[in-house]
């Protein structure tokens, strides 16, 4: 075939053309969904309670992903300064992913534990209080505004409509009991939701002020449990190594 | 050589004099492409603003003001979009629409409302999206941070221009698809691909604006990953291709240097692209497989990237004396070279060894810009200052040449401070995070390097503020020259009825 045929043709332009951009992407997206090493298998991730994807939203909200990252990368430095390589099983149950591509503060796949509740309530409303050099703008908000959780209900629908494992009926309650024991199971049933969520804002003084329900409550629940889930000391690194 | 003839007649068609002019404008819409070719500067000087804000604020972030709305994360997808959507897509649109009926004789197809639908869809999109960023209405995903409802919306609209696109090119009355066509639909096909299947969501109801992506960890990140390298490869290259096409032979006056490389350099640069986005994973949780294919396909891709930047550099070959006297071969010629440079320079950011240091860091930062102001905005204020006198018919082209030429050197030191500033904070950071002491210690710690990028983030704001400055300029050049036009245009008509009266 001569490449005059393609010039004197639009049709068979669209069709060549369609068929060169699909390649890439179908050699290198589709096995993703069905190799299975691909996610690793590992005990401890979970889906996140309620308060936790409220805290998640608020994350997305903020454009957190622009100056940090979520992704620690096999390196010594990274090691010593962030902790375990990420997984990607860590991050199965996150719609969307926010590994990030830019680290103007620091990674926070592991941030959870690492300061205390106050510090990070602290640092959110004027992060020049506690690290004076930092260029971080400040969320003072975050403390003012009442968390919108009216809508829990319908965001856990939409999670469990992409695969994340909430709980509708009595069936799917006894698999989560199975695989994240009963008290986990609880929070993750959708008809729960609201009263988990108001028990979980209020069952531990995340902002320093138990009788509301604020923003910070769900940020800083959020970034508590950054990267605790998997309890690294159970796996030797031979394990992890041979997903990779 | 067919090419060539086919621009040599465009050319042909297009005479100076009034009564050509008149009948050009029956002949093509370029109502149109004047409308987007305005909203562009008008994106552009926003995005770019936006850019310098945003930039001016990670040098001295008091500029944040404990205002939600303004803070860095809410601003930079604005600035993004902005500059992207806003200003590369509007001129994407004006000088496709202007090019696909010149190139191919032919009206655009769709009468006056199919176009007018894609200008009005494309510009509310790009408004009411940055609008709610700032309220906190995003995804999440860099580069594709519109809501669902706008996404679906632009998939509308980007489905109708591919239809006026095609359809137009059905009905040309010449024999061949001018090559500049070609990019332009692998451009068109690509986006809609891209644009589909990355923002298959979940949304959290009917009412909300809000939404979940449909995939999740390892599979979210390539499909993300999939969608914003390639947003840089066919939105940001290969349509500026076609852009470069037309306009720099035309500015030249002299036919593409080579039709062969032409060929090969379109279908090698669509095949390789699409592989090449999960470089921006590696060392990541994805495979390591799929990350070693993308690094090897990015270095294959610096062949089309050259032969299109050598095509378009050697277009100039037996003229060369016109970079001494023609600014707007120059803003074309520095594109081209900042095309090549950057396509030089992805290659090697894309080999994990260099990765492991750029990656996270503002190398990657400097490297986009390199090829989003010197290659992206540069091709397209050149072909802006030939496409703007034609279109409201001004023979002696734009208001102030000198003015041209000004805009050219500030945007060209507006670069050279910014991407060498992120040379220095990119490698400096990369390099200090992985440093240790003589125990084997972190070196240093992570506000350190922040404290350390502090004057490159002075001065990659100094060069951001020149390059607004140079876009501003023009702006006042296009309006003076718009502005002359109408007048001229009056004045005639006032001439004409004085002489009818008598």
């Amino acid at each position: 075939m001569k490449h005059e045929s393609v010039e004197i043709n639009a049709g068979l332009l669209i069709v060549l053309t369609l068929t060169v951009i699909s390649i890439g992407g179908l050699v290198e997206i589709v096995p993703l969904f069905h190799i299975k090493d691909t996610v690793e298998e590992v005990k401890g991730v979970r889906p996140y309670t309620p308060l936790e994807q409220r805290g998640r939203d608020l994350y997305i909200r903020e454009g957190c992903y622009a100056c940090h990252s979520q992704m620690i990368r096999p390196f010594r430095d990274e090691f010593l300064r962030y902790g375990h390589y990420s997984l990607a099983a860590e991050s199965k149950y996150d719609h969307p992913f926010q590994w990030g591509s830019k680290r103007t503060g620091p990674d926070v796949a592991r941030l959870g534990n690492k300061y205390s509740d106050q510090w990070h309530t602290e640092h959110l409303v004027k992060p020049q209080a506690l690290v004076p050099e930092s260029i971080m703008p400040a969320y003072p908000w975050l403390l003012k505004n009442d968390l919108k959780y009216d809508d829990i209900e319908n965001r856990m629908r939409a999670l469990k409509a992409t695969g994340v494992p909430y709980s509708l009926t009595a069936d799917e309650y006894q698999a989560n009991v199975t695989n994240f024991g009963q008290a986990m199971a609880d929070k993750l049933h959708i008809p729960n939701a609201k009263a988990t969520l108001e028990a979980e804002a209020k069952g531990r003084n995340w902002d320093g002020d138990k009788d509301r329900i604020t923003e910070m409550d769900a940020m800083v629940a959020y970034l508590q449990m950054l990267g605790t889930l998997v309890d690294f000391k159970k796996y030797d690194q031979g394990y992890f190594a041979s997903f990779r | 050589m067919t090419m060539s003839t086919t621009a040599g007649t465009a050319a042909g068609a297009h005479a100076g004099s009034a009564v050509g002019k008149a009948a050009a404008v029956e002949q093509y819409n370029y109502d149109i492409v004047k409308k987007f070719a305005i909203m562009a500067l008008v994106w552009g000087v926003l995005g770019m603003f936006a850019g310098v804000w945003i930039a001016s604020e990670l040098a001295w972030p008091f500029l944040n003001f404990d205002v939600a709305e303004i803070t860095f994360g809410r601003l930079r997808p604005v600035h993004t979009t902005l500059v992207i959507f806003g200003f590369g897509g509007s001129a994407l649109f004006a000088t496709s629409y202007y090019i696909v009926q010149r190139t191919c004789q032919a009206r655009l197809w769709g009468g006056r409302w199919a176009a007018e639908f894609t200008f009005w869809g494309w510009q509310v999109g790009v408004g009411a999206g940055v609008i709610l960023y700032m309220l906190g209405f995003t995804q999440g995903r860099e580069y594709a941070e519109f809501v669902w409802p706008l996404d679906i919306a632009i998939a509308v609209v980007w489905v109708t221009y591919f239809l006026v696109y095609t359809m137009t090119l059905l009905k040309r009355t010449q024999p061949h698809i001018y090559v500049a066509n070609w990019f332009f639909m692998s451009f068109i096909l690509a986006t809609a691909l891209l644009h589909i299947f990355n923002n298959l969501a979940v949304p959290v109801s009917f009412t909300s604006l809000e939404s979940y992506s449909l995939f999740s960890g390892v599979q979210d990140a390539m499909t993300q990953w999939w969608y914003g390298h390639n947003a840089v490869g066919f939105f940001l290259t290969a349509a500026f291709l076609g852009m470069m096409y037309y306009f720099v032979p035309k500015q030249a006056g002299r036919p593409i240097y080579s039709y062969r490389l032409s060929i090969v350099h379109f279908w090698a640069l669509s095949f390789l692209y699409m592989w090449v986005g999960t470089h921006h994973l590696h060392w990541t949780a994805i495979p390591d497989w799929t990350s070693t294919l993308a690094a090897t396909f990015s270095i294959l891709l610096l062949l089309p990237s050259w032969g299109g930047m050598i095509n378009g550099i050697m277009t100039l070959s037996g003229a060369w004396d016109k970079l001494r006297t023609d600014p707007i071969i120059l803003f074309m010629i520095t594109a081209l070279s900042f095309y090549g440079m950057s396509t030089f320079e992805g290659p090697l950011m894309s080999l994990k060894s260099v990765n492991a240091l750029s990656h996270y860091t503002d190398w990657t930062v400097g490297h986009v810009h390199s090829g989003a102001l010197g290659w992206v905005a540069m091709i397209t204020f050149g072909s802006f200052y030939h496409l703007i006198p034609r279109l409201w018919g001004v023979a002696k082209g734009m208001y102030s040449t000198k003015m041209i030429y000004v805009h050219f050197w500030l945007a060209t030191i507006g670069i050279v401070l910014y991407i060498s500033s992120l040379w220095v904070a990119g490698i400096g950071q990369g390099l200090m995070l992985r440093a240790f002491d003589e125990y084997g210690n972190l070196g240093y710690t992570f506000i350190e390097t922040v404290t350390f990028m502090h004057l490159p983030y002075v001065v990659r704001a100094i060069g951001g503020m020149f390059f607004l400055a140079g876009i501003i300029l023009m702006v006042y050049n296009v309006y003076m020259t718009i502005a002359g036009a109408k007048r001229r245009v009056e004045v005639d008509v006032a001439a004409r009825s004085a002489a009818v009266a008598r």
